[in-house]
């Protein structure tokens, strides 16, 4: 408890339980903290570790500008922003995968086709390599809507069971990449504070079973 | 995004204190603490007997544009009146490498030359990143030898320190090491697999790399020497270990450079500073050989970096070797702020059932050099305020509460 803590952003939400058992899992105990779930700042001065609590989409900020030298992020994000970060270690923590949606039996429409996504970057880069062109209708949530009151002709969107698209009688057409939640480390803490870095990274990836030799 | 109303907003007359994307005022205080830093670190570089030059602030876009490290669309770019592209120089390495192959190709070699102005990277998204910084850096021209690149490390980390900077860390890599050992495990022919390799490298995904080394069609040997480059990182200790993963004849040179490198550092007494990572690569295809990072504390991004690079002067008809760094003075001057000025003291706090423990941690801090006060909690009146006092405070008496 001599230096400066070891600061964490990691995702509020479902993603946390499932981050913090593998954090446990690897002897960082983060639950112990838990009734104060409403604070974004949560301090562990045994452990020499801080957690911000942050919107999974921004972890990847917090750990680009330096403010957290490690984040737990999705892969989905990591594919749209593009960010300077290292990214380590695969936890295999929240599987899903995105895939182009839409209606059945739609082909696609031949003169710049209209595709409803939360991911605009992934999804272009998607249709680039099909060698098709495409518009892009940036939509923040309820993607799925977009085919059935004729705004899109097709979705880009997370998957993970396929119900919300089944209730919504959109089929899935392709699959663009599978997802999980990834460990991330800024650049600069990488390097100045590797040996703390280095176990935890170690202890997790035998968790997750990977051989990160 | 691309509504009718967003693009009547971003036709919107602009208003009298905005500035383009990425551009910043410098005002008084800030433009002094740079002009300090700025003139310790010329004299320091200048005492190392290189010669300062400038170059323009526009070149053509054809010459010091295309052959300059940075991407396409980093670059600023406009016409003038003839028709020609031009770019903002978007650094000083190539336009001092376009000097070297005219004006100075008869000059005495090898050169030292040094510079300090501003360069121009466009930026796409607002964000703190800079469009418009001024590094100060050198060059080192015509020497291909191990005392080249140890004197531009060891200039460049006695510079740092004359501007005052205490703490930081320089990461030294060898971009040819990397393109052997490839070579050696893939086998001579499968350069577009070396490059996908290195791209991954490049983008620091680990994940990406350990899954394209996972799917290929290799034995396990190979695979573990492949997945072992990420752990070649550390110490001198790297040396040795990186002998068990690739011993083909190139890689040994490049391991032996290193360490000759490593050698002449610590002739230098400036090897506590460095360390080694053989997976760094700070470019696509600008560095050939040893190339390196620094970075300090407090610092989200990148301080400095540098490397040799070989086929920039060929590029500009001139058969020559260089190597030089750049530092990002305005990065460098924050740093500065933000660094103790070592007044600063960790304090204590115990109670009773603490106090053994406390003079313990107290003990052991001031052996490190630091400045720590132990109090006992029940003679302070305002808690608050007397944290607040300390950089930091290491409250013993609730359970180990830890407050900056």
């Amino acid at each position: 408890m001599m230096r400066k803590p070891l600061t964490i952003a990691m995702p509020k939400g479902r993603i946390f339980e499932e981050a913090a058992e593998l954090m446990k899992q690897a002897g960082y105990d983060l639950l112990s903290n838990q009734e104060e779930s409403r604070k974004l700042i949560l301090e562990f001065p045994e452990q020499n570790l801080r957690i911000m609590m942050a919107k999974p989409m921004d972890v990847v900020t917090y750990v680009e500008y330096g403010t957290a030298d490690i984040g737990i992020a999705g892969k989905d994000v990591l594919l749209e922003q593009d960010r300077d970060v290292y990214e380590v270690l695969d936890l295999g923590i929240s599987p899903c995968y995105i895939a182009v949606a839409g209606l059945p039996d739609q082909p696609l429409s031949k003169i710049a086709p209209k595709i409803a996504t939360k991911y605009p970057k992934v999804a272009s880069d998607y249709f680039r390599e099909q060698g098709e062109q495409i518009e892009i209708i940036p939509l923040n949530g309820s993607i799925e809507i977009a085919p059935l009151i004729g705004l899109a002709d097709r979705i880009v969107d997370i998957v993970s069971t396929g119900r919300t698209l089944k209730e919504n009688g959109l089929v899935e057409y392709e699959k663009i990449v599978g997802i999980t939640s990834r460990l991330i480390v800024n650049p600069v803490s990488y390097r100045l504070k590797s040996k703390e870095i280095d176990e935890m990274v170690n202890q997790l990836s035998e968790v997750v079973g990977e051989d990160y030799v | 995004m691309d509504s009718q109303k967003e693009r009547m907003h971003s036709m919107a007359k602009r208003l009298m204190f905005e500035k383009p994307l990425g551009m910043r005022d410098t005002l008084p205080f800030f433009y002094n603490q740079k002009k300090q830093a700025r003139e310790l670190l010329t004299e320091e570089i200048s005492n190392f007997g290189y010669m300062f030059m400038d170059t323009p602030i526009l070149e053509y876009y054809e010459t010091v544009g295309e052959a300059s490290a940075t991407l396409d669309q980093q670059l600023f770019k406009l016409l003038d009146q003839q028709g020609h592209s031009l770019v903002l120089r978007p650094d000083m390495t190539a336009p001092i490498a376009r000097v070297a192959a005219s004006q100075l190709k008869r000059a005495e070699f090898p050169l030292r030359l040094a510079y300090d102005g501003p360069v121009f990277r466009a930026q796409q998204t607002e964000g703190g990143k800079p469009a418009q910084f001024e590094q100060v850096g050198t060059e080192l021209i015509g020497d291909h030898s191990s005392y080249g690149d140890a004197e531009v490390i060891a200039l460049l980390i006695r510079s740092l320190q004359r501007a005052g900077l205490q703490d930081f860390q320089i990461t030294i890599g060898h971009v040819g090491y990397v393109r052997c050992f490839f070579k050696e495990i893939l086998g001579d022919d499968d350069s577009a697999l070396t490059e996908e390799l290195m791209s991954y490298l490049y983008r620091k995904n680990h994940v990406g790399y350990q899954e394209a080394v996972k799917a290929l069609p290799l034995h396990d040997e190979a695979k573990r020497a492949l997945m072992g480059l990420l752990k070649l990182r550390g110490e001198d200790e790297v040396f040795d270990q990186s002998k068990s993963l690739a011993r083909n004849q190139e890689c040994l040179q490049a391991i032996n450079e290193l360490k000759q490198l490593y050698k002449i550092l610590k002739q230098y007494q400036v090897e506590q500073y460095v360390s080694f990572d053989l997976n760094l690569i700070s470019h696509m295809d600008y560095y050939t050989g040893i190339l390196f990072e620094g970075y300090a504390p407090n610092l989200g991004s990148l301080l400095c970096n540098g490397g040799r690079y070989d086929q920039l002067l060929p590029s500009f008809q001139l058969n020559a070797s260089a190597t030089g760094f750049a530092i990002h003075l305005e990065r460098l001057v924050e740093a500065l702020a933000k660094q103790s000025n070592g007044d600063e003291r960790i304090g204590i706090l115990v109670d009773d059932d603490t106090f053994t423990d406390g003079l313990k941690q107290a003990q052991n801090l001031r052996q490190e050099g630091k400045r720590v006060l132990l109090q006992h909690v029940d003679q302070v009146p305002d808690l608050q305020q007397f944290k607040a006092e300390l950089v930091e405070a290491i409250d013993l008496t609730t359970g180990g509460g830890h407050d900056a």
